[in-house]
């Protein structure tokens, strides 16, 4: 899928959640996020683009979010 | 046939019982009771005219008139409240002499054509004359009269015909009591008076032709044109309308398998015997030329069709179904449900996908409309529900209407609305726009917070501000209730000095002051309810609003009881019941998650098939994987994503890339026109099953006519399945509401044995709720306490500037439903014959633009054109247009922003230049091309299948 549609979406999502006061509460729940409602071939190239691109264009809680907690995702 | 029955005067509700005595019989009633009803309660019928039970009694027409021992006079029973101990006598002489001097009167000012006229044989006039026994009239008919008055026929689905008036006053007071509309009205005195609509006729008046007048009318004088047409209907089926999410009830009146009329049910619990436009009349549709009725195939869609038999077009399907997962992986293959289909038709698709693609790629069309209601209130109290029943208006003291516009989307409910806003209710509407609530006849707003598109969130924090610094929150339940860490961590955050009304309010573009006041009157004034629409929804922080709203609910202890509550309006009929049906690709039936092992061994023991526990695609995702090459193959059930989905581009591109497009509908729709499979679907008339509305409530769907297809659709998405390898046996689609039951827990109370009894059910239908649940979380939430969320303001990306300086914002009208598939087939074109852009007078003056004009609508997406309608409805930088017709292109010029946790379009919020031009946009003369030829090669193909 379109990467830039991706991190589009996973920015919004980090964004909602990256107004919690705890921020390890914040990425966990941006992972949870994901992890229920994206597809298995979304979340992969999510976490091929964080590991192969160093989450270019994603926020800094997004691509942290994910690379904290990639067993989740994949 | 039989009509339903008539009491005369609406029942009391009272708990205080009286027994009184009527022709000998004694009765019971509550308190405050008419003597009419009690009458009738007791099997004794008082002759009437001016009296029915859906309106407060009148006493004008002198024929009610009855004897009460022990008082002077005829009091009339209408008017007559009951009391302990009265011995009434309904019949006398002096009482028959008085009723055939009133009807001599009646009589002779109408025309004697009784034999021809069509309510011969449903008319209370004639009623009345044989009941009082009316042998003659003594005044002869040679004196003044109203024989030669004109009837008026404008309307297209009745008639008013003046020389048959009564002068009864039911159909001004209907238009009153039961719609609110106040269109009609008596004219003049005595003798000169009558019932007069407005200036010229009834459809250039404020009409809104709901039908309640023809409903309350005694005698012919409004009269629906198809029973003129037709004669008397013989039987009814009692059924559910299947336009928007009130979900009415109806009986659809018959004449063997021909439908005369659809008559609302007085004992719907949605709607209480009223309807609106599209529900009582729209209905014409299901007969249309428009409709196909036999399967269709091609290879391309730049091939005519090929009319294939049942058979040859499901095995088509199947096979390429097969051909394309084997070569693309199962992955490749999704399926679309509609809201428009019963809870048995959904079920058996997600079925279909889950069990036999082997995927969770199925979606909804509630993605593009109420995916957030789902998510947002499941998150904060634990159930994707509305809380509460349409009834529980009538408790609220305080209405808070945001992002919806009830009297067009909802107009029933927005008639029970409008009837508590007249008792004294309180009114605030957030909207961009001044929808007919902010000033209506005697109805006027409290607040109208004229809000910028797209700052939901930033309204609600400033609200919720203001009850938290002011001290408003209802701390009791909030302790007792809720989650109190995360109240506390909401509290800080809403108490944030950039959350305040003054903060924001240049981002609102309304008064702080203003906000403080409709906070406090919230927050204070009795029981306050929200309803919201897809003004909340459809937002790129349409989740989020969602959630903000329901901690607004909880923090002032607004929820658990009647008169309160978070209610989501639903835009189609089926909306909640196919979001129960588990239509997501992230969850089954009742909302619970594929990756819940429990569940999922549930259902692959039923089933008999290993299920995934990975979430499916959602719609957007489908289309962007089609374009990228990974999905090639889609079922779309009833569904129209080609219109009302946004970037109509981006969605057209989609189709085209995929290799096999099957559609089922009732019409070539503009997703057909991409399709390689049609397979023809049955209307709403023509099936059994259950749809469930906006208040959870399970109403009962009954075929009244044979399928001009041949099947009900959930046959042919079984016979899909067995073509497939995986036989459904399903005889009747009782036997899937039976298997949804068994497989889910607030299901479980539900059959159509229940649905027999109850008449409809509100879910959860339970053991321990039998008869359902009207009210939700009364001692405690789904989810135990209700859990408050940070809902921190947003704005979206999509940034007016100059090149693209207004917000275009999309809605609905009355008359029109949706993607207008059924309404655009019907007479309701006499009120909404194309759509068009309202504009400001200064937006329209800056740019040269005068009323009808055609104006470009350029946006980030693209182009359309439309005729501008210059209104103060708007304002200043804000343009509308709704998108029931699809040469409009509205959604060409929509984006592909979306929701950020359920990827719901922001259809609400495009930014767009507007420009006066002389020539329709290039898309639309594309568009225009690309359709015809594709209505010629179904016509070529399909012609003596159609139904002529």
């Amino acid at each position: 899928m379109n990467i830039e549609h991706l991190i589009t979406m996973a920015n919004q999502i980090g964004t909602f959640f990256s107004a919690y006061p705890d921020r390890e509460l914040a990425k966990n729940e941006i992972v949870s996020h994901i992890k229920r409602f994206w597809a298995h071939n979304m979340r992969q190239q999510l976490v091929s683009h964080v590991n192969d691109k160093q989450g270019q264009g994603l926020d800094a809680i997004v691509t942290d979010a994910v690379r904290q907690h990639v067993g989740q995702l994949v | 046939m039989e009509h339903q029955k008539d009491y005369g005067t609406p029942a009391s509700h009272s708990d205080q019982q009286v027994t009184l005595n009527i022709d000998g019989t004694d009765v019971t009633v509550p308190a405050g009771t008419s003597i009419m009803h009690a009458a009738m309660v007791a099997g004794v019928s008082v002759p009437k005219l001016c009296a029915t039970d859906s309106l407060d009694p009148f006493g004008s027409c002198r024929l009610c008139l009855v004897e009460i021992e022990g008082r002077r006079g005829y009091p009339a029973s209408c008017t007559t409240p009951v009391d302990n101990g009265l011995k009434v006598r309904t019949q006398s002489p002096k009482l028959a002499d008085i009723r055939r001097g009133v009807m001599e009167l009646y009589i002779s000012d109408h025309p004697l054509d009784c034999l021809t006229c069509a309510a011969n044989g449903d008319c209370e006039l004639q009623d009345m004359a044989g009941a009082v026994g009316l042998r003659e009239v003594r005044y002869g008919y040679e004196g003044e009269n109203h024989l030669r008055a004109e009837k008026d026929t404008s309307n297209p689905y009745f008639t008013f015909d003046p020389s048959k008036c009564i002068v009864c006053s039911r159909c001004v007071r209907a238009c009153e009591e039961t719609q609110g509309t106040f269109a009609l009205t008596i004219q003049g005195r005595g003798f000169e008076s009558k019932v007069a609509s407005g200036v010229n006729n009834f459809l250039e008046s404020e009409c809104v032709s709901c039908g309640a007048c023809v409903q309350a009318c005694p005698t012919a004088t409004l009269m629906e044109k198809s029973v003129i047409q037709h004669g008397q209907p013989e039987h009814s089926v009692t059924t559910t309308c299947a336009y928007c999410g009130v979900g009415c009830s109806f009986n659809a009146e018959m004449k063997g398998e021909e439908l005369i009329r659809m008559v609302p049910n007085k004992d719907g619990g949605a709607n209480h015997g009223h309807s609106c436009v599209k529900g009582r009349f729209a209905w014409g549709y299901a007969t249309h030329k428009d409709r196909i009725t036999k399967p269709m195939i091609r290879k391309s869609i730049s091939d005519p069709w090929t009319e294939v038999s049942w058979d040859e077009a499901i095995s088509y399907a199947a096979s390429e179904i097969q051909r394309i997962q084997g070569k693309y992986g199962k992955e490749s293959v999704g399926a679309i449900t509609s809201s428009r289909c019963t809870n048995e038709e959904v079920y058996v698709v997600q079925k279909l996908v889950r069990a036999v693609f082997g995927s969770n790629n199925v979606d909804t069309c509630a993605r593009v409309c109420h995916s957030p209601t789902g998510y947002g209130l499941k998150q904060t109290l634990g159930e994707s529900a509305g809380t509460q029943t349409f009834d529980s208006v009538m408790k609220s003291d305080v209405i808070m209407v945001i992002g919806a516009n009830p009297t067009d989307g909802h107009p029933v409910f927005g008639s029970q609305m409008k009837r508590r806003l007249r008792e004294g209710a309180k009114l605030i509407v957030a909207d961009p726009r001044a929808i007919d609530l902010v000033s209506s006849p005697h109805v006027k707003a409290d607040h109208h917070l004229k809000l910028r598109p797209g700052t939901n969130v930033a309204l609600i924090s400033a609200m919720a501000h203001v009850v938290v610094t002011e001290g408003l929150v209802d701390e009791a339940f909030v302790k007792a209730r809720c989650e109190w860490d995360s109240f506390v961590m909401w509290r800080d955050f809403v108490a944030k000095p950039e959350n305040s009304p003054e903060a924001l309010e240049s981002e609102l573009g309304i008064k702080a002051a203003e906000v403080r006041a409709a906070a406090r009157l919230f927050a204070t004034g009795g029981n306050a309810a929200i309803y919201y629409g897809l003004g909340v929804t459809e937002h790129s922080q349409g989740s989020t609003t969602v959630m903000g709203i329901a901690n607004l609910a909880m923090a002032t202890g607004n929820i658990g009881r009647e008169g309160v509550g978070v209610n989501p309006l639903r835009g189609q009929n089926n909306v909640q019941g196919s979001c129960d049906m588990g239509s997501m690709p992230h969850e089954f039936t009742g909302y619970r998650h594929v990756s819940d092992d429990a569940t999922r061994a549930l259902f692959e023991s039923a089933w008999g098939r290993p299920l995934s526990a990975d979430p499916g695609l959602r719609i957007p995702n489908m289309l962007d994987q089609a374009i990228e090459g990974s999905f090639k193959a889609l079922y779309c059930n009833g569904e129209d994503i080609a219109q009302s989905d946004p970037d109509t581009q981006h969605v057209t591109h989609a189709l085209e890339s995929m290799e096999c497009v099957i559609v089922q509908d009732l019409f070539l729709n503009e997703t057909a026109m991409y399709a390689h499979v049609f397979l023809p679907g049955a209307s709403f008339l023509e099936k059994t099953g259950t749809f469930t509305n906006a208040e959870r409530r399970i109403s009962p769907v009954r075929r009244v006519m044979t399928p001009k297809n041949g099947y009900e659709d959930w046959e042919i998405t079984a016979k899909l399945s067995t073509a497939l390898g995986y036989p459904m046996h399903y005889k009747h689609a009782s036997d899937i509401l039976d298997e949804i039951a068994a497989l889910t827990p607030t299901f479980s109370g539900v059959s159509f044995k229940k649905l027999d009894e109850l008449g409809s059910v509100q879910w959860p239908c339970t053991e321990e709720f039998p008869n359902g649940t009207p009210t939700m979380h009364i001692d405690e939430f789904v989810r135990g306490k209700g859990k408050f969320f940070i809902t921190q303001y947003v704005p979206t990306t999509e940034k007016v500037n100059a090149k693209y300086p207004l917000i275009l914002t999309t809605g609905r009208i009355l008359s029109q439903y949706n993607v207008g598939a059924q309404t655009r087939r019907t007479e309701n074109v006499a009120w909404h014959p194309e759509d068009m852009v309202e504009i400001h007078p200064h937006d329209a003056e800056d740019r040269g633009i005068s009323e009808g004009d055609w104006v470009g609508i350029a946006s980030r997406a693209g182009e359309t054109v439309l005729r501008a309608k210059i209104t103060e409805r708007v304002q200043p930088g804000v343009i509308y247009t709704t998108f029931h017709h699809p040469e409009s292109g509205a959604n060409v010029i929509t984006t592909d922003n979306s929701d950020w946790a359920t990827n719901c379009p922001e259809f609400k919020v495009t930014a767009v230049q507007v420009t006066r031009v002389s020539q329709l946009s290039d898309w639309q003369r594309s568009y225009r091309q690309f359709s015809e030829e594709q209505i010629a090669f179904a016509q070529n193909t399909a012609k003596e299948a159609r139904i002529e």
